[in-house]
């Protein structure tokens, strides 16, 4: 029995439930250690890449390590972020409720990712990923206002319609299964994959198009994402930080998962095509849509949109280092968007507003966080020498390998202006002088926001610079599950 | 010889005919739900749809002799004949709402929307060679249809009974579906799937009983502050 499973299987539900009945101390306390915990057990997984349990329902492999990774440092650091992350003054006895339910949600909200990974078959996959949604749904309405009530309705309805063609795709494949291996197989992906060559090639590509579109909509791919920028900036900003960069994640390893079986039976070229179409529309949405924000938290959203298109668009280079730079972007996405949403809730902490026409001088006003969130912004604009540079300039790499030369232009000039968008405002608001006759007082809201920054600041730069030895390979293995000649 | 075109197709089994008049009543309770100005007999229409679906499985179960489809059906026949429509009236009885006018088109426009969604989900599903050892094939294109004037239910009606209906109806349909492509799923998996609908008929309970405490209306139409 792998204990290190089975405690990344127990650990956060525990805490959750610790979070719900203890004291509030305790409970920040508990989510923090089972946050360390998680991130310390994935990457004591990096080495071997392999582990499995309970009759191989729950497994992992060098691909879901990768993502179990992502999910399990943002864990960590939103929990250490949402210590400093306290609601404005009220009765304490409401203020000590609504912590108790937060903890509790995030870390119920943070299992249900733990767990995605986990999952060998891909049927509990699709439960764990619903269960993600219906959690995080409530933790969206959780601040009880018009907006969030409206951005929750819209998103658990959306989701849940969007998961419903993905449990459709869940079912197809299982008939396409069914042809080579019989009736009532558990749909394990090493199951699913060993015979993936026998499999119909119709049903397939119908239950890959299927997958894309119903997971896709949790991805955020466009035309399927109305609910994201809602949700993530009307939800609290602990909670907005996980959607970004672990929920949407957890949803585009559900896609790589239809992609490995489709690209088994039926080539490479179709699932190719069909994510890029979507990474495209994507980039292409918010690329143009970044420049005309208002709201702090609303741009950061769109990048989101804009980065999973861009692992869409990675992910249709057949060349295995675009994969590598897509799973890298993965980790990369998750340090980055986790540090600048920490930043952005500082500085709406700070200035009491998300609206980016009546914040300015945020730097001078946050002698850390500002600049942190600065640097987060440019690491989410691919700058060097922070992560994302590295994974686009992978991705990039790809695409002029395949070559695809006409989309990496198209991705190179949308990636360009997308930057134009989100360093305009993240800058304006930070380093312009502020101009208001109430100046804001200097000083942070809390050295946790801090600690919570610099986790994810050096985790960009050390993968922006030298990624460990033992992740790059892991990175290249998992590229070579995915990957297959055209 | 034009006459000649007339070619005469194999009658179906009578297990295939009372399977597929089966799913044909799934899809027309559907069609029911999209027009119904009631939301109460929109419930209804849901339990009634449900039934049918306990119904086609237990008939699968029987007649295919798989026997772990007689579990799913009592799991369904509980939660979604009796629990989920019991929750669902609870909250209407609660807001005291009788109706709530939420057709964004007229009921013909509507109905004809559906019309072509059906025929689309019937003839492109159903002309994939689908081999089922547990019902015949055109099952599988009827799911669909259903599948998609369920996304018309909750596009074209803006309260949120209907919204969440509808999804609760998209789950039915894929049900259909599973029954006929998927009959063997492990009952671990089955169970988890109605475990993981039982949490969102509860979450969307929660968020409906919000909506209606923050606006005193089931209507979405309220719902228009974020944009952009």
């Amino acid at each position: 029995m792998a204990w290190d499973l089975m405690t990344l299987l127990v650990a956060p539900f525990v805490a959750s439930v610790t979070c719900w009945w203890a004291p509030v101390v305790v409970g920040r306390a508990v989510s923090v250690a089972a946050g360390l915990l998680a991130f310390v057990l994935a990457v004591l997984l990096i080495p071997s890449g392999q582990a499995a349990a309970l009759g191989g329902w729950v497994r992992v492999d060098p691909l879901s390590v990768v993502f179990l990774v992502a999910v399990a440092f943002l864990y960590l650091a939103t929990m250490v972020f949402a210590v400093g992350y306290v609601r404005p003054a009220g009765d304490p006895d409401v203020a000590a409720r609504y912590n108790r339910r937060l903890f509790a949600g995030l870390n119920l909200f943070c299992w249900a990712m733990v767990v995605a990974p986990l999952m060998s078959s891909l049927a509990l996959l699709w439960v764990a990923i619903e269960v993600t949604t219906v959690i995080s749904a409530l933790l969206v309405a959780i601040d009880d206002t018009a907006r969030a009530t409206e951005a929750a309705w819209k998103y658990v309805l959306i989701a849940s319609m969007g998961l419903g063609i993905a449990l459709f795709a869940t079912i197809v494949v299982y008939y396409a299964g069914s042809t080579v291996l019989g009736n009532g197989y558990e749909l394990f992906v090493p199951q699913l994959l060993a015979h993936a060559r026998a499999f119909p090639p119709q049903m397939v590509r119908l239950a890959f198009v299927l997958a894309v579109l119903g997971f896709g909509t949790k991805v955020g791919f466009v035309p399927v994402h109305t609910w994201l920028p809602d949700a993530h900036s009307e939800a609290p900003t602990p909670v907005s930080a996980l959607l970004s960069g672990a929920l949407l994640a957890v949803s585009f390893y559900a896609v790589l998962r239809y992609f490995q079986v489709a690209v088994r039976t039926v080539g490479g070229t179709f699932p190719r095509d069909v994510l890029l179409a979507f990474g495209i529309a994507s980039l292409a949405l918010a690329a143009f849509t970044l420049s005309a924000q208002r709201d702090l938290k609303r741009l950061l959203a769109y990048s989101s949109v804009e980065h999973m298109g861009i692992l869409a668009i990675g992910m249709s280079f057949a060349a295995p280092i675009a994969v590598v730079g897509v799973l890298l972007q993965v980790l990369a996405h998750a340090a980055a968007k986790g540090t600048a949403f920490f930043g952005a809730g500082s500085v709406v902490r700070k200035f009491g507003t998300k609206d980016m026409a009546r914040i300015r001088g945020g730097i001078g006003a946050l002698p850390w966080s500002g600049p942190l969130f600065v640097l987060a912004v440019l690491a989410l604009s691919a700058m060097p020498p922070f992560g994302i540079f590295r994974s686009e300039f992978l991705i990039v790499e790809g695409g002029l390998s395949d070559p695809h030369d006409a989309v990496v232009a198209i991705l190179v000039v949308l990636v360009l202006l997308a930057f134009a968008g989100l360093s305009w405002f993240s800058t304006r608001i930070m380093m312009s002088p502020s101009t208001g006759p109430a100046a804001v007082a200097r000083g942070e809201p809390s050295a946790w926001i801090v600690g919570a920054m610099l986790i994810g600041v050096v985790a960009l730069v050390v993968l922006g610079v030298h990624p460990p030895g033992q992740l790059s390979d892991l990175l290249t293995r998992a590229a070579a599950e995915l990957g297959v000649p055209r | 010889m034009h006459g000649a075109t007339l070619v005469a197709t194999a009658v179906p089994s009578p297990y295939a005919a009372t399977a597929d008049a089966l799913a044909v009543l799934v899809l027309l309770s559907e069609f029911g739900m999209l027009r119904a100005p009631l939301s109460r007999s929109q419930v209804r229409l849901y339990s009634f749809q449900s039934l049918v679906v306990t119904g086609l499985a237990a008939f699968v179960a029987a007649d295919r002799h798989i026997p772990g489809l007689y579990a799913i059906a009592g799991i369904s026949l509980v939660l979604k004949v009796v629990v989920i429509p019991a929750i669902v009236l609870r909250l209407l009885r609660d807001a005291r709402v009788e109706l709530v006018p939420s057709h964004r088109l007229g009921v013909a426009s509507m109905v004809l929307l559906a019309l072509v969604a059906a025929a689309f989900g019937i003839f492109v599903i159903g002309s994939m060679s689908v081999r089922s050892r547990s019902l015949p094939a055109p099952a599988l294109g009827l799911a669909a249809a259903a599948i998609l004037v369920s996304f018309l239910l909750v596009i074209l009606r803006s309260d949120v009974v209907s919204q969440a209906i509808g999804f609760f109806s998209l789950e039915n349909g894929v049900s259909v579906a599973s029954l006929v492509v998927a009959a063997g799923l492990p009952l671990i998996v089955e169970v988890a799937f109605f475990f993981d609908l039982l949490v969102a008929v509860v979450v969307f309970g929660v968020l409906m009983r919000v909506h209606h405490e923050r606006t005193r209306t089931l209507s979405t139409t309220v719902l228009d502050r974020l944009r952009g």
